[in-house]
């Protein structure tokens, strides 16, 4: 074992990327020019499809961020993205602002609610952290439904006038919420690949590795989830408020829905490959291929999605991704750390 | 043909290798030692004698057909019981339970509840008592116990001696020969080496997951045994 | 005496929620596995019990002579062929059986459509007894909360009397010791698997009488069950009949003061439990 000379400090460093993360990168650089151009050679239709997956690329990466970084497998994120909405479109109707300034005040509020939820949970280990999520989540849809002043269980729509208020033409509105459900996405990629490179990402792979050892070794665990969990309902919020201005209407079972928020998310991210930032990539443009294909079988795809998530996790736990990952060394995201060595 | 035969046996954990070619012998109704420093390779002997690991080479007979790859509950019906280091009883059972449980599978054999209070009486006074609430010495007597209660032929006791005062120590020792009486072989691993040599009628001595030095105690003397066991 | 009334209602219910708990608990106690479809399973034999009595024409309680074997049975597979490949790490299982939990509701709803069922029982369901002037106690909720105590009971009893449950108790301390002592753990989880999913039975075919069920209502029940285990402490028997009791009296509640709040009531009791007492208000006395 080679042991560092205290007196040289600067004689090492720590590197990130290898060959596979710079033709990673260099790929996702095409990808997103080829993305962020979509308006100008897509149809209406296939940029609103576009749109939502990159939603779910978003949402599936906080959810790997919680469950396959920071040991918090919740069920219950739903809560933030139906927060999200509902902040959204209250403060539209309201004051009068232009929605989207709504975006960030939606991930503002999304925040302030996770911290007093992330303390009651954190009572809970383990599995009973999971359930008690969705019982926290449970509760939102049941309160929004006794309020009149967002619409009860009918929920709220945004008049046309509000609408046009984001841009006057609806190629251009179409066009901006595209832009923003892309930005979004990237941004959120970018913060995860960005705080693991961080201390924090070094604590939290600690954590993910073994709780135990982390904690021994002075890491304040619990401190760590709070800031994982609260700054993922800032982002998950922020989500669901773009979600719900593309669908204009927002009511207490679609907002707060655990199948389209949670349970599609999971299997994504189970499929693509947990504790891996890729993982939540590959695994939404599974989802989406099989619901193209399997769309007119109803419920049948998504048994079909619980059986191969499942498989999965027996067969391949770290997921499509991980076991590429594994099995040629690849790396999109500059994210290995390696101690290299100067003379 | 002895009773259990250990040939020439490698075992791994994950890629890290802990045996290299062991090899053992224990005959009917006899006393092996299996001396070591710490981190020489004996727990290792004996979790893959009892089937909590699976050597990657070599093979395990038991009255000469192989048992190695078995389940470790299936070992037991075969007549291989533990001892395991530091007692492990089961704490949400009381010692009586401790006992019977172990009496479960129905193995017919000289060794009954009874019997085992015979052999350790303050055992019946606390039969009721949770296990962890005795001193070491008495869980030291529930963990062999225990043991015995599957009827054994081949019982493995893995450091006896772990933090108890040497006039418990002795006792304890004091019992083995009573165990064997009644048909079982024993093989104790030991850091007490003197302990272990006064016990054993066959030595074998590990470094670094391999067998230095093995032969009957009266054979070896004091240095030789000191020179295998440090490796100096 | 309305009062009185509603709080009897709620013990009453109570009983159910202890049932979805005990099954709940016990998998726990004895793999550390939180079955995320417990709710759902639960579901699947509410259908058996429909089923039976409807095709063989005979009454509930006389079904759950074949609805709770059957599903014993399908508890045991489950454990064996499935769940034991998952124990040891912390994901596996919870994902695994949050997958069976939505796989489960999906086949229900490709057999059986989203329409609702219920058993009907004719006189029993509404017959009823007043002790005092305006406290009713039916005879339906009366059984199934005496049956809970007694199930609650007999789990106790084998749990602390019996030659398996000691096994399910030393696997549980020491899952690796207790195979060297001769216990085959696969086989014990799916001895306590198959415990639970009979549990599981008698609560589902009450369900299937009192209540209108579809193929979504396993969520709700795994809820319930799992608040009854956090109100009432977590690993005690007797604590989770506790919980349940004060989880149905709380909904019951709720429900009084506003007919939208019973499910609502009964989340607030939980949390208000877990901020004052997080180990819950029945610990388990014993380690």
């Amino acid at each position: 074992m080679t042991v560092l000379e205290a007196s040289s400090p600067r004689a090492i460093s720590v590197r990130f990327s290898n060959r596979s993360s710079r033709i990673g990168m260099l790929v996702v650089a095409v990808a997103l020019l080829f993305c962020a151009t979509a308006p100008l050679w897509a149809d209406r239709s296939s940029l609103r499809l576009y749109g939502e997956i990159y939603t779910y690329v978003a949402l599936a990466s906080l959810w790997n961020l919680l469950a396959g970084y920071a040991g918090l497998v919740s069920v219950g994120q739903q809560a933030f993205v139906g927060l999200g909405g509902y902040v959204l479109f209250l403060l539209a109707l309201n004051s009068g602002l232009n929605p989207l300034i709504g975006i960030p005040i939606a991930g503002l509020v999304s925040g302030l609610i996770a911290i007093p939820i992330i303390f009651v949970l954190l009572r809970l280990r383990g599995a009973y952290f999971t359930i008690g999520s969705w019982v926290v989540a449970e509760i939102f849809p049941q309160v929004f439904q006794q309020i009149p002043a967002v619409g009860g269980a009918s929920g709220i729509s945004l008049p046309a006038a509000v609408v046009k208020s984001i841009a006057a033409s609806r190629d251009t509105r179409e066009w901006l919420i595209y832009w923003l459900a892309l930005a979004m996405a990237v941004l959120t990629i970018g913060a995860i690949v960005a705080l693991l490179r961080t201390r924090w990402g070094l604590a939290l792979a600690a954590i993910r590795d073994n709780e135990l050892a982390a904690r021994s070794n002075g890491m304040d665990v619990n401190r760590t989830r709070v800031v994982v969990f609260v700054a993922a309902a800032v982002a998950t919020g922020m989500v669901g408020s773009l979600i719900f201005l593309q669908k204009l209407t927002v009511t207490p079972v679609a907002a707060f829905s655990i199948n389209d928020w949670t349970v599609n998310i999971i299997f994504i991210t189970v499929i693509g490959g947990i504790g891996r930032v890729e993982g939540p990539v590959i695994g939404t443009a599974v989802f989406f291929l099989l619901r193209q294909f399997l769309a007119d079988f109803g419920s049948i795809y998504i048994i079909v999605l619980g059986v191969v998530a499942i498989a999965i996790m027996l067969k391949a736990p770290r997921g499509l991704w991980g076991f590429l990952a594994d099995r040629y060394g690849w790396q999109v995201f500059p994210l290995t750390r390696r101690v290299v060595f100067r003379n | 043909m002895s009773l259990l035969e250990v040939d020439a046996i490698d075992t791994f954990y994950g890629d890290f290798q802990a045996l290299y070619g062991i090899s053992m012998a224990v005959d009917e109704g006899q006393v092996v030692a299996v001396i070591g420093a710490n981190g020489a390779g004996k727990s290792t002997l004996m979790k893959s004698i009892v089937g909590l690991l699976h050597p990657a080479r070599g093979r395990i007979l038991l009255d000469g057909r192989p048992v190695e790859g078995m389940r470790p509950s299936k070992l037991v019906a075969q007549g291989i019981a533990l001892v395991p280091e530091g007692r492990r009883l089961f704490p949400s059972l009381s010692v009586g339970e401790n006992l019977m449980v172990a009496g479960q599978l129905g193995r017919p054999g000289p060794w009954t509840i009874e019997r085992v209070f015979d052999l350790f009486p303050v055992l019946r006074e606390r039969q009721h008592q949770q296990s962890t609430s005795l001193s070491g010495g008495q869980q030291q007597m529930v963990a062999i116990g225990r043991a015995l209660m599957s009827n054994p032929r081949l019982l493995l006791c893995d450091e006896l001696s772990l933090g108890l005062a040497p006039i418990v120590v002795r006792e304890i020792f004091g019992r083995l020969p009573e165990i064997v009486a009644q048909g079982t072989s024993i093989v104790i691993v030991e850091q007490d080496v003197m302990q272990a040599m006064a016990a054993a009628s066959m030595l074998y001595c590990l470094q670094e997951g391999r067998t230095v030095l093995s032969g009957p105690p009266k054979s070896l003397t004091a240095d030789t045994v000191r020179a295998a066991y440090f490796g100096v | 005496m309305d009062w009185l009334n509603t709080i009897v209602q709620g013990v009453l219910l109570g009983g159910l929620y202890a049932l979805f708990a005990a099954g709940l608990s016990l998998i726990f106690g004895v793999m550390r596995l939180v079955n995320i479809a417990h709710g759902d399973i639960i579901v699947v034999t509410a259908y058996m019990a429909f089923f039976t009595t409807r095709l063989l024409g005979i009454d509930p309680f006389t079904a759950l002579l074949i609805v709770v074997p059957l599903s014993a049975l399908v508890g045991y597979l489950l454990q064996r062929l499935l769940l034991n490949r998952t124990l040891g790490e912390d994901l596996p299982p919870l994902l695994v059986t949050f997958g069976l939990s939505v796989i489960i509701q999906n086949v229900l709803l490709l057999l059986f459509k989203a329409d609702s069922h219920k058993l009907q029982m004719g006189s029993l369901e509404v017959a009823s007894w007043m002790p005092v002037p305006g406290l009713y106690i039916g005879a339906l909720p009366l059984i199934q909360f005496c049956t809970a105590v007694v199930v609650v009971g007999g789990l106790q009893v084998l749990f602390y009397r019996t030659p398996l449950g000691r096994a399910f108790r030393a696997t549980s301390d020491d899952p690796e010791i207790a195979q060297l002592m001769g216990l085959d753990n696969r086989h014990l989880f799916g001895m306590a698997m198959a415990l639970a999913l009979a549990v599981a039975a008698i609560a589902g075919t009450f369900i299937a009488i009192r209540t209108n069920f579809d193929p979504f209502a396993g969520p709700n029940l795994l809820i319930f069950g799992f608040e009854a285990i956090i109100i009432g402490g977590l690993g005690s028997l007797w604590g989770t009949l506790a919980g349940g009791v004060l989880l149905g009296v709380a909904q019951s509640v709720g429900g009084e003061l506003n007919v939208a709040w019973p499910i609502l009531a009964g989340h607030v009791a939980f949390l208000m439990v877990l901020l004052v007492r997080r180990q819950g208000l029945f610990p388990k006395v014993m380690a």
